[in-house]
């Protein structure tokens, strides 16, 4: 894991200092709520509902144990003991007070971690595939260039100001974990004749006008990474639009001006850019690198682990659905749930997080990592290890084995915390968790990725999810909207709406009909909810979720 | 009366020359004054040419910062000026970015004072920019 | 006109602890919507907001809130009012048993 230099930490020393100092000057009224707004959004601290929020980055996802107690300890002393993993591989702590923000800033510096750059018109924490370093599928770590970015974007001088917020995401395995479709930069590791590089993606988004992003260049060399962002980044910052809110996010920019044009601007900047880059950044890069090495793989005897998964049923069905391929012999991949049925998606209590912590240092390299899919997850573990891992979790509520389910769910806060919300999403989630729990059929139904938002901004995601649920507001009740065909891998997709939005009571039943259209209309258990939608089209799922209208037609 | 605050502090106006606005591309003007909307591939940079002036309305109008690099970057060495509200917590992103002063008024100086602007005109300090760049 | 006027509460969040308040006939901001000063006058609605407006270093994000009269104290009239009184209503949902299991 990278390891802050005294550079990052004599940065990171003097950010806070200036922090509290802008607090101090907004309350002594030397700032007016107008200017200190943008420094507090920059520093990743919200003004919510009740509270303000503080939004700390995981960065590219990557945390050790140290650090996950950190978040305990801190949920604990300034929070009510819990905080809340978020598709942004954020952690957001929903009650801290203004004047305590300054102490829990200086608190996560001990554990080199921020909360700089989560929030604002400005270019936000980089993240990654969470599975980044131990995935079967991968071509090459994304860390390494994430922390390259992440440095070159902190506090850069020309894009603290943007029309608009600026997200980069970079994935380096053959899958797309990190939907790097659907952000303003989406960065793709290749090799080509052995040489790394990426795919450059720019222009995707979701909120009120989801895009897929586009290609912008098919091979980038790994050492004109950053010269190029900045080139993209230089060419945004000059011609998006700032007359509207709306459409000031880069995906318009693109979209009203055209792939090519856009192109050939960033090209130019790209050449005037590219000579101040002298080779600093690639001597900085190949010192990232050596600090992203391998764990020390053990070998170990698993015939424990062997006996347990043969008898142990409930075991085996959490092995089978909650872990994945590992790049190394005898291992495997761990996600822990934060999605128990009926729970709030993402949200963990300190002890909870100081459990994974311990479960990560003594079964799992010290290493964890948060998913866009607001789960954690243990990278590197020895399949020896799986029964205790197992055993610490469920006596922490922490075993749910529903990774990839239904229950599964990505939800934003919604109206329960979120001023900007236009109806709540947590308790749909914990309702659908709940029905299907109660239905007995999670299992039967297979990978199913279904994403809540509060409102029409896209924060869970809807757009691309399989089943996506968005909340708004009509005649002063909350109602949902439903979307299907959404996906948010390599072969990214914006879902498509079923038809008229229905009130929060009859929103669970509407998704009940949906499931069983589909067990209905399936060829064999193997085909996904998404693979049917594929083959059959909206028309079938209509006349599932609107039988009446259907029948009147 | 304007202020001007540079890395030593306050300062009054020292730049006596008009400036050109708008400008005929056939003159060859010693200073010119810009909008934030300009495209700063279009600036002709005359031989002329000393002051580049860069009128920034709004602070959270972060376009100046690009103006000022790239014309730094098509060569301009002369005096690079950002003029408007901009906010103290700006003056190392301006100064980082190419401008070399921020031209603010009397009521602005007043609100932030000077002790503040001096807390930020170390910016040569904590930069990953001349970290990585070079 | 006022006859036709709903009844408003000023309400905003605390500068310092972030927390929702509400603006009393007293002129302090209390916790407790009950406390509120209901407006039912459009004019004097809009005094009470300017009132509130101008105290940026103690409150931010003030506004008028429809309510309700009704023998308990004025009741916000739109649920995101509602869930500003009573709090994130997660945790209070029957199947959360997070903070009991841990
Ligand atoms: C709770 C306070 C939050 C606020 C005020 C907020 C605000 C917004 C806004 C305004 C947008 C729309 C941006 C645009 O279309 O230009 C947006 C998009 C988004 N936000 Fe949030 N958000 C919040 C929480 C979250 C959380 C909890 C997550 C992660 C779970 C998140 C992740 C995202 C994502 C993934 C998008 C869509 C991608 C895109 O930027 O196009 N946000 N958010
Ligand atoms: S989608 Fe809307 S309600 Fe949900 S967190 Fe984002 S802004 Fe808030």
């Amino acid at each position: 894991m990278y390891k802050y230099t005294e550079f990052d930490k004599a940065f990171l020393l003097q950010r806070n200092s200036q922090f509290r100092a802008q607090v101090q000057r907004r309350i002594n009224g030397q700032l007016t709520e107008e200017e200190f707004k943008p420094l507090r959004l920059m520093n990743g601290l919200y003004l919510q509902l009740h509270a303000y929020m503080l939004r700390v980055a995981i960065p590219y996802g990557t945390l050790n144990s140290a650090q996950m107690r950190q978040l305990a300890y801190i949920a604990q002393t300034w929070d009510k003991g819990y905080g809340h993993f978020t598709t942004r591989q954020n952690i957001q702590y929903n009650w801290p007070k203004l004047s305590d923000v300054p102490d829990i800033l200086d608190t996560l510096a001990e554990v080199n971690l921020h909360a700089i750059q989560t929030s604002g018109n400005t270019i936000r924490n980089v993240t990654a595939d969470h599975f980044a370093g131990a995935a079967a599928d991968e071509i090459c770590d994304p860390r390494p260039y994430a922390e390259l970015i992440r440095q070159w974007s902190t506090d850069h001088p020309e894009f603290q100001f943007l029309g608009r917020k600026f997200k980069i995401a970079i994935n380096g395995a053959i899958q797309d974990r990190a939907v790097i479709r659907a952000h303003d930069i989406g960065l793709q590791i290749i090799q080509k004749e052995h040489k790394l590089g990426f795919k450059v993606i720019v222009g995707g988004g979701l909120g009120r006008t989801p895009m897929i992003g586009k290609t912008i260049r098919k091979f980038l060399p790994e050492s004109d990474l950053l010269p190029y962002i900045e080139a993209i980044l230089s060419v945004f910052n000059q011609s998006g639009r700032r007359d509207n809110k709306y459409k000031a996010r880069i995906k318009i920019t693109v979209h009203e001006k055209g792939i090519e044009d856009i192109r050939t601007l960033v090209e130019d900047r790209f050449h005037r850019i590219r000579p101040t880059y002298k080779g600093l950044d690639q001597n900085i890069l190949e010192s990232i690198k050596m600090q992203f090495p391998p764990p020390q793989f053990v070998k170990a005897d698993s015939t424990h682990f062997e006996q347990t998964y043969e008898t142990d049923p409930i075991f085996r069905s959490w092995v089978d659905i909650n872990t994945s391929e590992h790049k190394a012999d005898n291992y495997v991949i761990v996600s822990i749930s934060l999605k128990g049925h009926g729970q709030t998606p993402g949200d963990a209590t300190t002890k909870q997080m100081q459990v994974m912590a311990q479960v990560a240092e003594d079964y799992g390299h010290n290493e964890l990592r948060i998913s866009h899919e607001q789960n954690v997850i243990l990278p590197h573990v020895h399949k020896s290890n799986l029964p205790q891992i197992y055993k610490a979790l469920r006596n922490h509520g922490l075993a749910t084995a529903n990774i990839g389910l239904i229950s599964d769910i990505i939800a934003c806060p919604g109206m329960d915390y979120c001023a900007l919300a236009t109806a709540r999403s947590i308790p749909i989630a914990q309702d659908i968790a709940g029905r299907f729990k109660a239905l007995k059929i999670e299992h039967e139904i297979g990978p199913l990725k279904l994403k809540i938002s509060g409102c029409i901004n896209a924060c869970g995601h809807h757009h691309v999810g399989h089943i996506g649920i968005l909340g708004l507001e009509r005649a002063g009740k909350e109602y949902y909207q439903i979307t299907i065909g959404g996906d948010a891998t390599s072969t990214a997709a914006i879902g498509e709406r079923v038809g008229p939005g229905f009130s929060a009571e009859e929103i669970v039943d509407a998704v009940e009909r949906l499931i069983y259209a589909y067990l209905d209309m399936r060829k064999e258990p193997e085909e996904t909810f998404l693979r049917t939608y594929q083959r059959v089209g909206l028309a079938p799922f209509k006349t599932a979720l609107y039988p009446k209208t259907a029948l009147a037609a | 009366m304007p202020v001007i605050v540079t890395d030593s502090g306050f300062q009054s106006d020292d730049w006596v020359g008009d400036y050109c606005k708008p400008c005929d591309p056939g003159s060859n003007p010693q200073a010119l004054d810009l909008s934030s909307d300009i495209d700063p591939d279009t600036v002709l940079l005359h031989s002329n040419l000393q002051m580049i002036r860069v009128n920034i309305h709004n602070f959270a109008d972060g376009r100046g910062f690009t103006i000022a690099r790239q014309l730094r970057l098509r060569g301009f060495k002369g005096r690079l000026r950002a003029r408007g509200n901009l906010i103290s917590d700006q003056y190392t992103m301006a100064r980082r970015s190419g401008f070399d002063e921020i031209e603010i008024t009397d009521e602005l100086a007043k609100r932030q004072t000077e002790s503040e602007w001096l807390f930020r005109s170390k910016w040569k300090e904590n930069d990953y920019q001349s970290l990585l760049r070079g | 006109m006022s006859a036709h006027f709903a009844p408003r509460i000023v309400t905003a969040n605390h500068l310092l602890q972030g927390g929702v308040i509400y603006l009393a006939d007293n002129d302090m901001w209390v916790d407790d919507i009950r406390e509120a000063e209901i407006l039912t006058d459009e004019a004097d609605a809009q005094l009470r907001l300017l009132f509130a407006e101008q105290q940026p270093d103690t409150v931010v994000g003030a506004y008028l809130a429809k309510v309700t009269v009704t023998e308990h104290g004025p009741e916000p009239q739109h649920f995101r009012d509602q869930l500003r009184r009573t709090g994130p209503s997660h945790y209070a949902h029957p199947s959360d048993k997070r903070f009991e299991n841990v």
